[in-house]
């Protein structure tokens, strides 16, 4: 006899109650191995055919031929492209992601060191994005083809075509060199270098733990001008995502139910309109910080800021396969993981979203 | 529909990122310490016997010392640096070194003769980019051993097996590579037979007037003047080397004091600057040759009459004297001024009528279409479109192909351009350096053991390879430089170069800063001699 038949109905209720979500974690573990090797495979491929040679990166332009050899053979392109690839997938499911061609310290080590810079930057950005761009975007939509309306409009088609470079330099123009609101490029002054001990590698975050607040304002004022500017980007994206959302809320005949029974204005607006909104917003909100995470390569460049992108950039120009894959992993994790967060979120701002837990 | 109080209104919008901010403290680099901006992110290894990138170069050479060298105090003159004094066997080929007594590195231990063979062959051992310095004597990794040695404490001796002038060899030991690395320190650290390699990548273990106190890659190196330092520890405590890749935020940081120098300023940034009574801009001249490539193998650049058309093709001075002013003077040698045997010899100028009249004698009355291969980087851009306006009216329809330089250079490696512009730099202070690429190839198939610039542009001439092969050898000084000077006629009159330009090497420093006389090649960019009023 199957211990499946002795089962009791009770047994077999919670059985089914959990295949649901195992059936979803095995579902997702599935689509992020698939997208991983997707991932990889397409990244490597493309590195590979680049037209620009990772030896030469390596050994530079007067090498005798020996040396460039030694160093094929050491960095194992004599190999075919498929043995390379499959050797590259057997390390990575190891944990090894190899060693930096330009920096000499493992790739993982890189991308822990560079990936809190980037974290840093992004998370003050969003916080801007979505605390600005959200409530501009409702009052945008309440004010239709107003005044408000065109300002808002046009404030965020700004911050949307704007080349970021440009924005970048010109702020730091205005706000550091000649208004001397803030500090200028780079995490911190040299003078403040070195101080704190590194736990998270979020200088705000550890030179409070540390109890350095000197540190901390100066981490902070080099800060806010990155942060502004990336939250400025975020936000003509989230507010122009809200206001149309909003706008087809408004248009919904609950909303003038609502209205009718006497409910005040700002209340449909913020509390039922918005609710309902809520739960296209966590997504557009989710792929914003994404794409912040990935790494604003013209801003870090511009503001000489030592994260993600910068490091992606500099490795891709340097042929540094290893770092460009390893950085390319870590992008895809970070997507992956925000879209499972933002599963996560759903049923807490849409209730019919709970069921399905 | 819808109405807001005015209320409600401000309540949204007072969330502006901007309403927060308010004046930061200012803060000027200190006294004591340097801070440099520059662009820092091709240093790939911090390893003496590995290094072969420009900020390596650089900013290695402050921290070590090496065999023989040139000093900041007179460059024209190769001085001890670790040896005191040195001779030379009648034959040119075994050197015997007097090793300075009381030396120490970094670490206190002392600087031995054993530390110095070590570091000599290691080089040859590792057989990294480097190696080919010290191969080329005759040394490989069977006789590195035997060849380099240290009778006792004080006494360095070397046999080279090939046949080179003495003032090449002692021009070879001048070179980053003949640093001293202490060898216990390396030892200590070695893995799998890599004789410190991989440790020293990121570590140092040297003697030099800077100790390396870290780098991080891609964003700063640190070095702090070392007080035991033979000539005396460096007037700044710490120099910083910030890696500010974009520079028009070197300008801004320089404009505004938090950093003393930015060494990678573009002619937008500098010509702004040359009224900031605040900032210095000061040029010096770099060992830097710019030059164009013609590729033999295309029918037309074979010949000769051809090449020394299109010579006559290009507006060289008037280059020099406008969108290039103060950047880049004319230099039509393969040798950079500064350089041993160097010579001003500029025979053309643009010449459009001599010109057609060459191509009429070489079969081109109506001239030619060709293609150009320009990196699309300034000022190759620029240089590249003034020679396809200045090409055209001699009746060469001049077709640009702009790239990214690396695949510029993929191409030109694998010599598939017709025409070509690209600069060089010399690997050590010798004219041999430039010679045996410019006017060396031995070997024109496609896989030969080296690939100087001769080869790449299939310009094979065995009689001035072995005019360069012979002036390698001249024992005597004077003699080898008058070879020099004629190798240097015969490229520039029959080589497949156009060679253009020298340039200068441009820095603005805050005007407190003084006393930054750099060289003309990396090596001789001494921090030591830097001060701060």
């Amino acid at each position: 006899m199957s211990a499946a038949t002795t089962a009791t109905p009770a047994a077999r209720g919670r059985v089914r109650r959990f295949a649901g979500p195992v059936r979803r974690v095995a579902g997702v573990v599935f689509s992020v191995l698939l997208t991983f090797l997707g991932l990889t495979c397409v990244t490597f491929v493309i590195g590979r055919v680049m037209p620009i040679d990772p030896v030469l990166a390596i050994v530079g332009d007067k090498a005798s031929a020996e040396t460039y050899a030694q160093v094929r053979a050491e960095i194992g392109l004599d190999l075919p492209i498929p043995v390379q690839y499959w050797r590259y997938l057997m390390k990575v499911l190891h944990g090894e992601f190899g060693t930096s061609v330009i920096t000499s310290h493992p790739v993982l080590d890189d991308l822990l060191h560079v990936f809190p810079a980037t974290l840093e930057l992004s998370v003050l950005a969003l916080i801007i994005g979505v605390v600005v761009g959200v409530p501009l975007g409702v009052f945008a939509a309440t004010h239709r083809d107003r005044w408000q309306d065109q300002v808002i409009r046009f404030v965020s088609l700004l911050g949307y075509s704007m080349p970021v470079f440009w924005l970048g330099l010109v702020g730091l123009l205005l706000f550091y060199a000649k208004l001397g609101w803030v500090e200028g490029p780079g995490r911190l002054d040299v003078s403040y270098d070195d101080i704190v001990p590194t736990i998270t590698g979020l200088i705000t975050v550890d030179s409070l733990i540390a109890g350095e607040v000197e540190v901390f304002w100066n981490a902070f004022w080099h800060l806010v001008l990155p942060a502004s500017l990336l939250g400025y980007l975020s936000l003509a994206y989230v507010a122009r995502m809200t206001r149309s959302f909003m706008l087809a809320q408004l248009n919904q005949e609950y909303v003038l139910a609502t209205l009718a029974k006497g409910l005040s204005p700002w209340r449909v607006v913020w509390v039922h309109a918005l609710g309902n909104v809520w739960v296209q917003l966590v997504t557009v909100i989710a792929l914003t910080f994404g794409s912040l995470l990935e790494g604003a390569v013209l801003t870090e460049t511009v503001f000489a800021w030592p994260g993600l992108g910068l490091y992606m950039k500099n490795s891709l120009f340097n042929a540094d396969l290893n770092a460009v894959l390893g950085g390319t992993i870590l992008v895809g994790v970070v997507y992956i993981g925000l879209n499972m967060l933002s599963d996560l979120v759903y049923p807490l701002v849409d209730p019919r979203a709970r069921d399905r837990w | 529909m819808l109405k807001f109080t005015r209320r409600q209104a401000l309540g949204a919008a007072a969330l502006s990122p901007l309403a927060t901010i308010s004046p930061a403290a200012l803060a000027a680099t200190p006294k004591d310490t340097l801070v440099i901006a520059n662009q820092i992110t091709d240093i790939i290894t911090c390893d003496p016997g590995e290094c072969y990138e420009i900020a390596s170069q650089i900013l290695m050479s402050r921290v070590y010392d090496r065999l023989v060298r040139y000093e900041a105090e007179d460059m024209s003159k190769l001085v001890g640096g670790v040896a005191q004094s040195w001779t030379v066997s009648p034959d040119a080929k075994t050197y015997t070194f007097k090793l300075r007594p009381g030396l120490k590195f970094q670490s206190g231990a002392p600087v031995t003769a054993e530390d110095m063979a070590f570091s000599l062959q290691r080089v040859v051992l590792m057989n990294k980019t480097p190696a080919f310095l010290f191969t080329q004597l005759g040394w490989t990794k069977d006789n590195a051993r035997t060849l380099i040695t240290a009778p006792d404490a004080g006494t360095l001796v070397f046999t080279i097996t090939e046949d080179f002038a003495p003032s090449l060899v002692l021009n070879l030991m001048s070179t980053l590579a003949a640093s001293v690395v202490e060898k216990k320190a390396a030892l200590a650290h070695e893995k799998d037979g890599d004789l410190g390699n991989g440790w020293l990548k990121s570590n140092s273990a040297a003697s030099g007037a800077f100790r390396m106190v870290s780098w991080k890659a891609g964003e700063s190196l640190t070095l702090e003047a070392n007080p035991t330092y033979r000539l005396g520890a460096p007037k700044m405590k710490r120099v910083i080397v910030r890696n500010v890749a974009e520079p028009a935020t070197q300008r801004l940081l320089l404009e505004k004091g938090d950093v003393d120098m930015a060494m990678s300023l573009q002619p937008d940034q500098i010509t702004p600057l040359m009224s900031n009574k605040a900032v210095r801009v000061e040029s010096f001249p770099y060992s830097g040759t710019w030059y164009i490539g013609l590729n033999c193998s295309d029918e037309r650049l074979k010949n000769p009459k051809v090449r020394l058309a299109m010579k006559y093709l290009v507006d060289y001075q008037g280059m020099a004297n406008t969108f290039l002013k103060g950047r880049f003077n004319v230099q039509q040698t393969f040798l950079p001024i500064g350089l041993m045997g160097a010579i001003p010899y500029n025979p053309y100028k643009l010449d459009p009528a001599k010109a057609k009249a060459l191509l009429a004698e070489a079969g081109y009355p109506d001239g030619f279409e060709i293609r150009f291969d320009v990196p699309n980087t300034s000022p190759f851009a620029e240089i590249g479109q003034s020679v396809q306006q200045t090409m055209g009216q001699g009746g060469i329809k001049v077709d640009i192909v702009s790239a990214e330089l690396k695949q510029v250079l993929g191409g030109y490696r694998t010599r598939k351009h017709q025409m070509v512009i690209m600069s060089w730099t010399p690997d050590y202070l010798d004219p041999h350096s430039n010679a045996d690429t410019f006017a060396h190839n031995d070997d024109n198939s496609d896989s030969p053991k080296t690939r100087p610039l001769a080869w790449r542009n299939h310009w094979f001439e065995p009689a001035v390879t072995a005019k360069t092969k012979a002036a390698s050898r001249e024992v005597d000084t004077a003699k080898r430089i008058a070879m020099y000077e004629d190798l240097q006629r015969i490229v520039t009159d029959t080589g497949p170069f156009i060679i253009l330009f020298q340039p200068n090497a441009v820095v603005a420093s805050r005007a407190n800063v003084h006393g930054y006389k750099p060289g003309i090649i990396e090596d001789n960019y001494f921090y030591r001699t830097i001060t701060k009023a």
